[in-house]
């Protein structure tokens, strides 16, 4: 199980959260984003969730407004691979509560931690969906007592004008 | 703006992002961006110091910027500054800038693995595996050089957390990938193994990501892992629903790590311990009853999982290959997916049935669900389940139901997509020319392929049908009847008007007897066609208009007047116009007898590997067409071309090919080389050579003596700049790629050949090497033949000829580099030309290397070059013979040797083996009837030495005395030494 990378990206075509696993140049990468994008957004609903592409093969599945959308290697299995994008889309959706694309799109790192939780290097890390939200809520307590250390805020920064 | 539900917001980027979202233009946002980086800039030049929090929220604005496709370059520094905060909040975003903004920039990276390596020593779980996280997605080189000895040591630590463990093993595997020279497991091997055992499913899961990429690599070294993963798979597919609690997903135990291991296992043969193969064979077992099994839930998560573990399982059963109970089962339940109502079962039921085709235990279970197949072909939606579905029919076609299979096919092409179609045409060809038996057949699906598919059809695919119709004298008049019915079409594609051409030209007279095909019919047909058609197909009809004034003089006048048209004779392109005059020219001044010559048929095409199925491969990259494909195309690809008698003696074949063109032809030969025996006249070669661009056809091989002799006189001058000098040039080959020592058996190789000249010199899994020589005077040439007995293509083949030591002043030896390619199933040829200077003790060596699937193949012989091959027999009667004995009478010019019989001492084979040593045999000398004696005269160029051999056979104790007596005391010694091992 390798997957090269993974796009998550909007029925309008944008971009929301990118993650490669293996080292491209950022062209590269605006290309296959650019062709694959394009791709998928015109397979019509019934069509099978797999595709080959390159020598990859592409994986993806629709939620709501996003595109879920990984490429793994010829001798992967494409059914698993259905599965951890599920997976991912569960976690997003406990740790937000009914996670919806402007969830992802405010908080992004977010989506980039739990991920990195989840997949490693491309690889499977934890699938146990407790223990993955155990690790970012741990993070997110070290978060909180580093907030109370915290001194205030300007109130300018407050509202957000800096 | 939603609200946030964990941790900190950071209120500055949250307005910022609603603020790119409100733009109602592109340019709008650009602006606002500018705006944005502008103000960061500033804050980070400023003079005020930043503070963490500040920090942390402008560099996570700029990584949002970067992430919407706009350059980012600054705010390296800052994210760096803040891997170092104490505050676990601006840690993590600096790593995260770090991970998807790598920057090469050394000065960085060396602040980077600093930060990095004091996270790593911090003993803070938390922080350790931010750091690992980082360097997993980071995975440089320089990461790898300053991490690759710390993390094994992580790994197995007793002391690890386990979520560390984790991150650990994944990181290892990404620098594995990344530098594999770096990362020296050795010691930590074991222990990483038994991370398999370990008790924390989440470790075993990323455990075994790292051990499978290990395994493949080292299979040897991680193969105790094999019944580790046994045992563990055993108690994941044997447990409740339940009892994985966390690591159950949807009811399905551990699916990922069932996954994990099944594909573990694929990296190695049947386990030989009898109880894990047992247990294993249980697994699988249970695994196939499972899926038969009501689900336990109607979840579409639930299905995939456990069919995600299914069909890794059915992986494993074809590697494995071994089992026909369970390839068959696998078969079934495959076919029962091939109905299932979710596209996605149906896509991954065909593609996996793709491989079970190739296996001689399911293969005929595939062919049960062709009409399944078949119906997929025609009424799925979705063009990628088509083409698994085309790909499925490729690969289960046999003889049995090619015809079906064609014509589905074919039908399947007039509505193909554009982006299947190339593939397609390739796929028909081949199944076509493979399973014809009634080449009628043949001819007719191909030029539907043109008809319905010309613009894909590449030239291998109109080049094959040509060769195989002038290599069938069966299948002519049937081709030319048909093509001539195909060029009515008032638009037929161009590929039809060359095809046409082409076999007109040739065997245009098998249908000009009926008045509605007669010649000059024929003419305007094609004619008709010549205006609309490009360069090179013009060039190849003016070439069959030539022919046609051959075939039927009665057409002269009129294709005279056609060739003599301005249009023709002064067109812009060169070609046509060099061919319109040469042929104008040659048609009014050479006879009869002339223009028959050089017009006539063309000859067989030489036997090569099908040149489609080469282009197939490579459009399916190697490994796409799988060995018993290729191998069953070998096998049937003979019958195709007529030529039954292919025997395994490969120096049977080889002679056979070199007198005669052998009968069966492969269509992509033309490039490469014009037909054997094809020899040119200077009007002729653009004839012969409508295809090639290729220049000279290859020298007849004809072995006749007159030629032979003429030939030898001149070894060298074609061949100047292309020699392999005698004296090796191995010391200028890069170290590793030395000539290997000579094989232990190569004397024994050479020995086999001192009384023969023909035979297969060496064989092994891989290749053959046939060999054939001739000798004359001082003079010999010597055909090898390698021959690749597998279906996989050699890379980088060369063979080097050198003569060690002093054997270099002795003997020369010359040849041409040979081919660097060798096609599985192919064969070369490389021809030696030997001059013998003076006497020799030693052979030359032929040192072969070449490229199997990657491995470099690197093998030194010994070539059978003896002394004795330049023998010229000399008669004498008895009298002279004792007379010439007497005279060479100095101790050192005598040898002998008595020694025990190896061989059968029977008389007809004692004198056959003399006769093959090149010497007279001399009856009525010896006064004893039993005995052998044998004169002959080696002629080197400097000079020539007299020998008299004497064999004394001794039945009774079953040994020989050998005597042998030569004008010069070192041949004497080289012939006892090579003789006593004859008899």
């Amino acid at each position: 199980m390798t997957m090269q990378f993974m796009l998550l990206f909007s029925r309008q075509g944008k971009l929301r959260l990118q993650k490669w696993y293996v080292p491209l140049s950022d062209k590269e990468k605006k290309k296959i984003t650019r062709e694959l994008v394009q791709t998928v957004l015109a397979r019509k609903p019934k069509m099978c969730s797999f595709l080959e592409w390159r020598d990859l093969k592409i994986v993806y599945k629709r939620y709501a407004s996003l595109y879920f959308c990984c490429a793994i290697e010829d001798q992967d299995n494409e059914l698993i691979t259905l599965e951890i994008i599920h997976r991912y889309v569960e976690l997003l959706d406990k740790y937000f509560g009914s996670v919806c694309e402007l969830d992802i799109i405010f908080n992004f790192e977010k989506a980039y931690f739990i991920l990195d939780e989840f997949l490693l290097g491309g690889e499977a890390q934890e699938t146990s969906k407790k223990n993955v939200l155990k690790a970012i809520e741990q993070a997110d307590l070290l978060q909180e007592d580093a907030k109370e250390a915290e001194t205030p805020r300007s109130v300018l920064e407050e509202i957000g004008l800096t | 703006m939603p609200a946030v539900s964990k941790g900190d917001g950071m209120r500055g980027l949250a307005v910022f992002i609603s603020d790119i979202r409100n733009c109602k233009s592109k340019e709008a946002e650009i602006k606002r961006i500018n705006k944005e980086l502008a103000n960061i800039r500033s804050k980070f030049k400023g003079d005020k110091a930043l503070d963490g929090y500040s920090k942390k929220k402008y560099v996570c604005k700029l990584l949002f910027i970067f992430l919407l496709g706009h350059d980012i370059d600054f705010g390296h520094m800052e994210a760096v500054n803040l891997l170092s905060s104490n505050k676990y909040t601006e840690k993590q975003i600096g790593y995260l800038f770090i991970s998807v903004l790598v920057n090469s920039n050394s000065e960085l990276i060396r602040l980077i693995n600093n930060a990095i390596k004091n996270d790593l020593s911090s003993r803070n779980p938390t922080f350790m595996c931010l750091a690992l996280h980082c360097i997993a997605n980071v995975g440089s080189r320089e990461m790898a050089e300053a991490f690759a000895s710390e993390i094994p040591r992580i790994l197995v630590a007793g002391d690890t957390m386990d979520s560390v463990k984790q991150s650990a093993a994944l990181c290892l595997l990404r620098l594995y990938k990344t530098s594999p020279d770096l990362v020296l497991m050795g010691e930590w091997t074991s222990r990483v193994v038994h991370l398999l055992n370990d008790q924390h499913m989440g470790v075993v899961t990323a455990a075994i990501s790292l051990i499978t990429c290990l395994s493949q690599k080292n299979p040897d070294e991680f193969k105790t892992c094999v019944s580790l993963a046994v045992s563990r798979l055993s108690r994941i597919v044997s447990s409740a629903s339940t009892d994985l609690q966390d690591y159950t997903y949807y009811f399905v135990p551990a699916p990922w790590l069932s996954c994990k291991l099944l594909r573990l296992l694929q990296c190695y043969p049947p386990p030989e311990d009898g109880a894990v193969k047992g247990r294993l064979v249980e697994c699988l077992e249970t695994i196939l009853n499972k899926a038969q099994e009501p689900p336990k839930s109607k979840k579409v998560q639930h299905s995939n999982a456990k069919n995600a573990i299914l069909f890794e399982a059915i992986s494993l059963i074809i590697h494995y290959d071994s089992e026909p109970n369970l390839l068959v089962r696998a078969c079934n339940q495959l076919g029962q997916f091939l109905q299932h109502r979710e596209t996605n079962l149906r896509y991954l039921a065909l593609e996996s049935m793709c491989t079970l085709a190739s296996s001689e235990f399911s293969h005929e279970a595939v062919k049960t669900h062709i009409e399944t197949v078949i119906n997929a072909l025609k009424t799925e939606r979705d063009v990628s389940v088509r083409q698994r579905a085309a790909d499925l029919l490729y690969a289960m076609c046999d003889r049995s139901n090619a015809k079906q299979i064609v014509a589905e096919m074919l039908s399947y092409l007039e509505t193909a997509d554009y982006s299947i179609r190339e593939e397609m045409v390739l796929k028909v060809a081949i199944l076509a020319e493979k399973y014809a038996v009634d080449y009628s057949w043949y001819v007719d699906t191909i030029l539907n392929l043109i008809r319905i598919a010309g613009d894909y059809v590449s030239e291998e695919v109109w080049y094959r049908v040509i060769q195989i119709v002038i290599n069938r004298d069966d299948v002519q008049g049937y081709a030319a009847k048909t093509v001539f019915e195909a060029l009515q079409a008032p638009a037929c594609h161009e590929n039809m008007v060359k095809v046409g051409g082409y076999i007109l030209g040739e065997f245009g007279n098998l249908i000009a007897g009926d008045p509605r095909s007669s010649p000059l019919v024929q003419f305007n047909l094609l004619h008709s066609k010549f205006h609309l058609c490009s360069v090179p197909t013009r060039a190849l009809l003016l070439s069959a208009y030539i022919k046609f004034i051959n075939l039927f003089p009665e057409t002269k006048p009129t294709i005279q007047e056609v060739l003599r048209c301005d249009s023709q004779i002064r067109n812009s392109d060169v070609e046509l116009q060099q061919r319109a005059v040469e042929y104008l020219k040659l048609s009014s001044i050479a006879s009869t007898d002339v223009l028959a010559t050089v017009l006539e048929e063309m000859p067989p095409f030489p036997e090569r590997e099908s040149s489609i199925l080469a282009k197939l491969k490579k459009k399916k990259g190697p490994g796409a067409v799988s060995v018993t494909e290729l191998e069953d195309n070998k096998r049937e690809g003979g019958e195709l071309n007529g030529s039954s008698d292919r025997g395994p003696d490969i120096a049977a074949m080889a002679a056979s090919n070199a007198s005669t063109p052998s009968p069966s032809a492969d269509l992509l030969g033309i490039r490469s080389a014009a037909p054997v025996g094809a020899a040119p006249t200077s009007a002729g070669s653009l004839l012969v050579d409508v295809f090639s661009e290729a220049g000279p056809a290859a020298p007849s091989l004809a072995v006749n003596d007159d030629g032979f002799l003429r030939d030898l006189e001149q070894p060298t001058e074609a061949s100047d700049a292309l020699l392999v000098e005698g004296s090796g040039d191995s010391d200028s080959a890069p170290p590793s790629e030395d000539p290997a020592a000579p094989l232990s058996e190569a004397d024994e190789l050479l020995n086999k050949f001192v009384c023969k000249n023909n035979g297969v010199l060496f064989e092994n899994q891989l290749l053959q090497i046939g060999i054939k020589s001739e000798y004359r005077q001082n003079l010999g040439r010597m055909y090898l033949f390698y021959g690749n007995k597998t279906s996989v293509q050699f890379a980088s083949f060369s063979t080097t000829v050198t003569c060690p030591g002093e054997l270099q002043s002795q003997l020369n030896v010359q040849t041409k580099p040979v081919e660097p390619i060798v096609e599985g199933g192919a064969q070369i040829q490389q021809v030696l030309n030997i001059e013998c200077l003076t006497d020799f003790s030693d052979a030359p060596l032929l040192n072969i290397k070449f490229r199997y699937g990657g491995a470099l193949q690197n093998l030194t012989l010994k070539l059978p070059v003896t002394i004795n091959k330049f023998f010229q027999p000399t008669e004498m009667l008895s009298h002279d013979f004792f007379q010439r004995w007497k005279q060479l009478s100095q101790p050192q010019q005598e040898a002998q040797k008595i020694f025990k019989a190896n061989h059968s001492m029977d008389t007809e084979v004692l004198k056959a083996k003399l006769l093959g040593l090149g010497m007279a045999l001399l009856d009525n000398v010896d006064p004893n009837p039993e005995n052998y004696v044998c004169a002959g005269v080696i002629q080197t160029k400097g000079q020539q030495v007299g020998c008299l051999l004497r064999l004394e056979p001794n039945a009774q104790a079953q040994m020989y005395r050998l005597t042998l007596r030569c004008s010069k005391d070192s041949v004497s010694r080289r012939l006892c030494e090579l003789l006593a091992q004859q008899f």
